[in-house]
């Protein structure tokens, strides 16, 4: 796999640039400049839409995790991001607690929970894997509809939205940005620091053969657990953002649709590689609105050639697309 | 990583350039950019608005499981159309009508009522389609202050809710409906025992409730209740148990998978004959044909507009306009859908109201269509009209009964209004 690849070729070209001007580093501190920037300038839809934009490359992170690095295929994670919405919005509802502490909640939830459903699920395979995490999205429709007294039934909650403190002199769309921002910074540090690690390292092995990551002293199954619950907790804080931004949340508005887009958006994104989750969650947010477009009469259809379309041009994601076009740019070295 | 953390940028970067500077910054919720009135209406939002046009905008499901909805903005666009040619638009001004895709997802319909408010500048939101999707964005609509008319979906609570005056429902909601069947029961089998088959969600237990409510101090009394859900395979175990109470009438609240699930193990159960109401929901002919016709007759539903597969309006004045204007103004689509039939009278309703609004502004359509008086409205049955007013926020709560005859709907009795009957409905 080239991001294999690329993962090692990286430390050298570091180590070689040493000293000098670093690009890398440039290149983030612009784009969270532009970040922080941009609701200042944008109308409120656009904030909306890039609020989303935050929000699914949050849960793609997790996903990043145990597809991009652990080599395990998920179509649940819609799942997980739905238990964190609803835990947030529970909280919010019944018991009235401050919205900042919902997220640590919600995504300690979705943590235990991805723990719990990862031990029994990561004893088993390839398609037997993927089979079991879509049943896990597939029953939780229903399963929401079931509480009605928790979950307010397929009517859903209706939640009010954070409102901007006074001495921040925000709108309600820039301050939702902020926070969202806040806590996508956050993630993709923790997703940063986590692969840099031990944990890190032992995932890639096992995407990487298993046989022998296990001759090297790796724990399958601990790991891919851990996995799995990294990845649900990242899931769950997204979803619990999600519920500040969007104020209700439904059963419907969790389908299997949705873990089968994040799965496909983290794909075109480019998987394994950090920058993927935003590529993807750009994609996710704006793909679908200019398909349609393109033509009304069939979104659908034409979201899925943009997707072959993707597919065939960058087999390697967008990420991936987007460094072989730098790669032949001609570099003084 | 480098690479696309630029890519990134640069991307933001244009996104920012290419949208240009945000008009206030501390804009909480305002009318973000909006025109105002002057004269009489001075002070009330005009956006969207001119002396020749009028812009809308409506959110439905073109794809996704609920795609088959996709049909009534046809018949809403074919009218409007129909209107700016003929008719020089809606009092001078041509209406543009402009549909998003939420795909029956209510994070979806958020984005597009924002895309449609902020972006699109509309005057109002006409029509979202669903609860979950209306739910999802009735508190954005009420917040800017943009009119959320004649919402597509049945649930009671857009008429009772006190909070949202932006918003307004149309067709009869689910309580109005069991009313009426609460009405027939009453009236033609005063001491029937009623066995019930409802979808264990907010649409089934709005109806089954108000049901109940109805039958209050009379001798018509449920004697068994069965739910099911959406993911249940079957509903013929419920069946099985409601059959064993030997009710003599069945009433089947259901959607049309299940709704045709229960009319077939009512007709193979021949030792249970009961007189067998089926919701409008269900109420379709493609609901009932792979049933068969000869196992359907004599069951009882109930409307409010013309089906345009009953002969009874072949010579009809709304229906042959209707069926000679969609053919010119929709080329390709079928007329006989009745979803069509529904969109062309959920716009006609608008036509009427805007024309009877004081002011032509937000504000004018607000109150507009809170103070309709028994308005006609095309394609509506006779005698069906819209009314609203103080406390009474559902503009039809009125049907007409009708049962199954050879291969189509026949109506029957008079058109029941539950206003009547029952009361104004409250929460």
């Amino acid at each position: 796999m080239s991001t294999t690849k690329a993962k090692v070729e990286r430390p050298a070209s570091v180590r070689k640039g040493g000293g000098r001007f670093d690009w890398r580093w440039a290149g983030l501190a612009a784009l969270l400049a532009a970040a922080v920037y941009a609701p200042f300038q944008l109308v409120p839809f656009h904030v909306f839409q890039l609020t989303m934009v935050l929000v699914y490359a949050v849960a793609l992170l997790g996903l990043n995790l145990l597809v991009g690095h652990a080599g395990q295929i998920s179509l649940g994670h819609g799942a997980f991001f739905a238990i964190g919405a609803y835990t947030c919005a529970i909280l919010l509802d019944r018991f009235d607690l401050p919205y900042p502490l919902t997220l640590p909640l919600a995504a300690a939830v979705a943590f235990v929970l991805g723990l719990a459903l990862g031990v029994p699920a990561m004893r088993l395979r390839g398609l037997y894997l993927a089979l079991v995490t879509l049943a896990i999205a597939i029953f939780l429709v229903p399963l929401l509809k079931r509480f009605e007294e928790l979950t307010g039934g397929s009517m859903g909650l209706t939640l009010a939205k954070p409102t901007p403190p006074a001495w921040s002199g925000l709108a309600e769309d820039q301050w939702l940005y902020f926070l969202t921002l806040a806590v996508a910074v956050a993630a993709f540090l923790l997703a940063a620091s986590l692969l840099r690690s031990r944990v890190g390292r032992a995932l890639h092995a096992l995407r990487d053969n298993e046989i022998a990551a296990e001759v090297m002293g790796v724990r399958l199954s601990f790991y891919k657990t851990l996995a799995f619950a990294w990845s649900a907790m990242f899931a769950g804080a997204a979803g619990c953002v999600y519920t500040w931004v969007i104020g209700f949340v439904s059963p419907d508005s969790f389908t299997v649709n949705l873990s089968i887009t994040l799965l496909a958006g983290l794909v075109v994104g480019g998987l394994g590689s950090l920058s993927g989750p935003v590529l993807g969650g750009l994609f996710v947010m704006f793909v679908p609105s200019i398909s349609q477009d393109i033509n009304d009469a069939a979104p659908g259809v034409i979201f899925g050639l943009l997707i072959i379309a993707v597919m065939y041009v960058a087999p390697t994601g967008l990420a991936g697309l987007a460094g072989r076009l730098i790669k032949k740019i001609p570099r003084k070295e | 990583m480098r690479v696309s953390a630029i890519g990134c940028t640069a991307l933001l970067l244009l996104a920012v350039a290419a949208c240009g500077g945000r008009d206030s910054g501390g804009d909480t919720g305002g009318t973000g950019g909006g025109t105002a009135a002057a004269g009489q209406c001075a002070g009330q939002q005009t956006t969207g608005i001119t002396d020749t046009s009028i812009k809308l905008g409506g959110i439905y499901p073109l794809s996704g499981p609920a795609s088959a909805y996709g049909d009534i903005p046809k018949g809403i666009k074919a009218y409007f159309d129909y209107v700016n040619a003929e008719k020089n638009g809606i009092g001078g001004r041509k209406v543009e009508f402009v549909v998003r895709d939420d795909g029956y997802q209510p994070p979806k319909a958020v984005e597009e009522a924002r895309r449609l408010v902020e972006q699109e500048q509309v005057f109002a939101l006409f029509q979202t389609l669903g609860t979950p999707s209306t739910a999802a964005t009735w508190d954005y609509a009420n917040q800017r202050k943009v009119p959320q008319v004649f919402v597509a979906t049945g649930a009671s609570q857009w008429g009772t809710d006190t909070a949202h005056p932006w918003t307004i429902g149309w067709q009869p909601n689910y309580i109005s409906e069991a009313r009426v069947y609460a009405a027939y029961l009453k009236k033609e089998k005063p001491d029937a025992k009623v066995a019930v088959l409802y979808q264990n969600d907010d649409f089934g237990k709005d109806l089954l409730g108000g049901f109940k409510r109805a039958l209050e101090g009379s001798q018509v009394k449920v004697v068994a209740e069965q739910s099911y859900e959406v993911s249940d395979p079957s509903v013929d175990p419920q069946m099985r148990n409601l059959a064993e109470s030997e009710a003599d009438v069945f009433l089947n609240v259901t959607t049309p998978k299940f709704g045709s699930q229960a009319l077939a193990a009512d007709a193979k159960n021949t030792k249970w004959n009961p007189t067998h109401i089926v919701n409008n929901v269900a109420a379709s002919i493609t609901v009932l044909k792979p049933v068969g016709f000869e196992n359907v007759q004599g069951v009882v539903s109930a409307t409010y507009y013309k089906d345009p597969n009953d002969p009874t309006w072949a010579n009809d004045a709304e229906m042959t306009l209707y069926k000679q204007k969609m053919q010119q103004y929709a080329p390709g689509a079928d007329v006989n859908v009745p979803y069509h039939t529904f969109g062309w009278a959920v716009a006609s309703s608008f036509h009427k109201a805007m024309e009877a609004a004081a002011c032509p502004t937000r504000e004018g359509l607000r109150d507009s269509v809170r103070n309709l008086k028994d308005v006609k409205v095309d394609m509506l049955l006779p005698g069906v009209t819209l009314s609203t007013g103080q406390g009474d926020g559902f503009p039809i709560e009125s049907m007409q009964l009708m049962t199954f005859k050879g291969e189509r709907w026949e109506l029957f009795g008079d058109v029941i209004d539950t206003r009547k009957e029952f009361g104004p409905l409250t929460g």
